[in-house]
């Protein structure tokens, strides 16, 4: 393999596993605090590329491509961030906070039951054909040294990376972050040292579905927006974050990017047939929990009595 | 209108048998599966595949098709059951659609999406057990739902079935007994995973043909609703279950209203009946069945 084979592989794994770790962060994130699998996590990404699709088509009208449609699309982006957001904390008020002092079980299967309420309402409502999102710009890609670029990659990398410091900073940075690392720590303590925990989950929830949309959108570009489009996408995400260290926010990351190169490799050098290319994600999980179930930057920690 | 009847009473069996198997999983072992839709595809497959090339009868595929779905669940359930954590959720769905994924894709197995036909029909001393007239197969898939009610009542009394409880209401305190935690779960895994490789059998012959389209995340769902519904640690709450989630996805066809209600009706219903099961009455209709060791005025511990 070339040096510019060898880059092209590299570009197209970042992209994909930048959309990957927008997705795993809102996984982890949840886990981090509540301790569970958000089972509907996929779904809330798939209602907010139905938004996003939407609101761009409606805003754009007829426009051919320039400005105003760029604007359009970053608006129809931050409309469906809002819109995904508001759906994850209602989804977390109605269907998990009941379920807070219940068995560990209860809120994992009401998750399984509001991601197929969602994405059989969406198949109900906006029918079973997946509709195309067009792009908001020309995506004619060009040569860089030798390394097919489209300018769609460079739009997934940088929202990504700029989503991925913006949240960075104001969980490790603002007040608001401090008190959700407290809470994701140890609730208890946390609601004793006056933090607000019912507003940091609803905030954790409203964040990661926010991202969730932002991953969303950014894929439905190449792949269409579909009812079950979160099923698949939300699992690999989840592998992503287990990959990372479930309940890091940096290895959610980590393991975003590292899938999305692992599955282009696994494609390109490997052989393994694209048919199969999903199995991928499913070998590392099974490899990573069986090498160090911690994950890459998580800790081992024993659960005391 | 009794055809009909008679065809929800024999698919009510079928899931019976696959509720059964997520009951000792989820209901006794306290983990979350989300792949009897996975293990049903390889029952199935195996009769269809043993019976077609190689000229199996049905009996003779069971043992082969309950032994595949076993190693299968000992394959996921090695890795993740040692875990703390609800890994075995995850890599229990990834597992299935892989499974999807290989039906579709390996062709010259499976023949991909077009699928396996003309299955024999089971025979048994030179009785043809006919799945159009129905009558004889509904015996036969009642006599698999009671042998395997019958085996799964005793197990909830035997070393394991308590042994699971324990563990479901508290690991720490299990282990510190001195229970294998994660021997237990893996059997109680593997215990599922082959009955519903048997439930996949029973299937493969009732419609004679197989498909990877019928083995959709859709059934773990309806299966999990079954064992939700019922009562989750209560065997014959998971058959009465089963009836209960057949006749709702079926209620379309049974009142005529087809062209009313949408196709995605019975999915939608399914997700609210588990959130609001969870919410309001997470014991299920029935509620768990409560064993009782010893004498009834024995001293509480």
């Amino acid at each position: 393999m070339g040096i510019a084979e060898f880059f092209q592989h590299l570009t197209n794994g970042l992209t994909l596993g930048g959309i990957y770790a927008l997705i795993a962060l809102g996984y982890t994130m949840v886990y981090g605090i509540l301790k569970f699998i958000n089972f509907a996590h996929g779904d809330v990404l798939m209602v907010g590329s139905y938004a996003g699709l939407f609101i761009y088509n409606a805003l754009r009208g007829d426009a051919s491509l320039g400005p105003w449609v760029l604007i359009a699309f970053f608006l129809a982006m931050l409309a469906s961030m809002v819109i995904s957001a508001l759906l994850g904390v209602t989804i977390e008020r109605v269907a998990y906070k009941p379920l807070r002092k219940a068995t560990r079980l209860a809120p994992l299967l009401s998750a399984i039951g509001v991601s197929f309420i969602l994405s059989n309402s969406a198949a109900w409502a906006f029918g079973t054909n997946s509709k195309k999102f067009h792009y908001p710009f020309d995506n004619t890609p060009f040569v860089f040294k030798g390394v097919v670029i489209t300018p769609h990659q460079i739009l997934i990398l940088s929202v990504s990376l700029v989503m991925m410091v913006i949240l960075k900073i104001f969980v490790d940075r603002t007040r608001m972050g401090k008190a959700m690392r407290a809470t994701s720590l140890d609730q208890q303590t946390a609601m004793l040292m006056g933090i607000n925990v019912d507003r940091v989950i609803s905030l954790t929830f409203s964040i990661g579905s926010a991202l969730a949309a932002v991953g969303g959108i950014l894929i439905a570009l190449d792949f269409k927006v579909y009812a079950t489009m979160g099923t698949m996408t939300g699992l690999k995400a989840f592998v992503a974050a287990v990959f990372g260290g479930i309940g890091n926010i940096t290895g959610a990351m980590v393991g975003g990017i590292l899938l999305g190169i692992l599955e282009t490799f696994g494609v390109a050098i490997f052989g393994i047939p694209s048919g199969l290319k999903d199995t991928i994600a499913f070998g590392v999980l099974i490899i990573i929990l069986l090498v160090k179930p911690a994950g890459l930057l998580g800790k081992d920690e024993k659960e005391k009595v | 209108m009794l055809n009909f009847f008679l065809l929800i009473l024999i698919y009510s069996g079928i899931y019976a048998l696959m509720a059964l198997g997520q009951n000792v999983i989820t209901g006794y072992g306290g983990m979350l599966s989300l792949t009897q839709a996975g293990f049903f595809a390889i029952g199935s497959y195996a009769t269809a595949i043993l019976s077609t090339r190689f000229g199996f009868s049905f009996w003779a595929t069971l043992p082969p098709a309950a032994l595949l779905s076993a190693l299968c669940g000992l394959l996921i359930g090695l890795p993740t059951l040692r875990l703390k954590g609800d890994y075995l959720a995850i890599a229990t769905l990834g597992f299935g659609e892989i499974v999807r994924n290989v039906l579709n894709n390996w062709d010259s197995l499976t023949r991909g999406p077009m699928g396996i036909q003309k299955i024999p029909m089971p025979t048994i001393f030179g009785f043809v057990i006919n799945p159009y007239t129905k009558y004889s197969f509904l015996v036969m898939v009642v006599i698999f739902v009671a042998i395997a009610y019958v085996l799964f009542q005793r197990l909830a009394r035997s070393r394991m079935g308590r042994a699971l409880a324990a563990i479901r209401e508290d690991e720490i305190a299990a282990e510190a007994m001195g229970i294998n935690i994660t021997k237990y779960k893996v059997y109680a895994f593997i215990l599922g995973a082959s009955v519903a490789g048997i439930a996949g059998s029973l299937q493969a012959v009732f419609t004679l043909s197989v498909t990877p389209g019928t083995y959709t995340f859709m059934v773990s769902v309806m299966v999990l609703c079954m064992v939700v519904l019922g009562g989750m640690g209560n065997f014959k709450a998971s058959i009465l279950g089963a009836f209960i989630i057949q006749l709702i996805s079926y209620f379309p066809q049974l009142t005529g209203l087809t062209s009313v209600i949408p196709p995605q009706f019975k999915q939608i219903l399914f997700g609210l009946i588990l959130v609001v099961m969870m919410i309001w009455r997470p014991q299920g209709l029935l509620g768990r069945e409560e064993i009782r060791y010893g004498n009834e005025e024995g001293e509480k511990a």
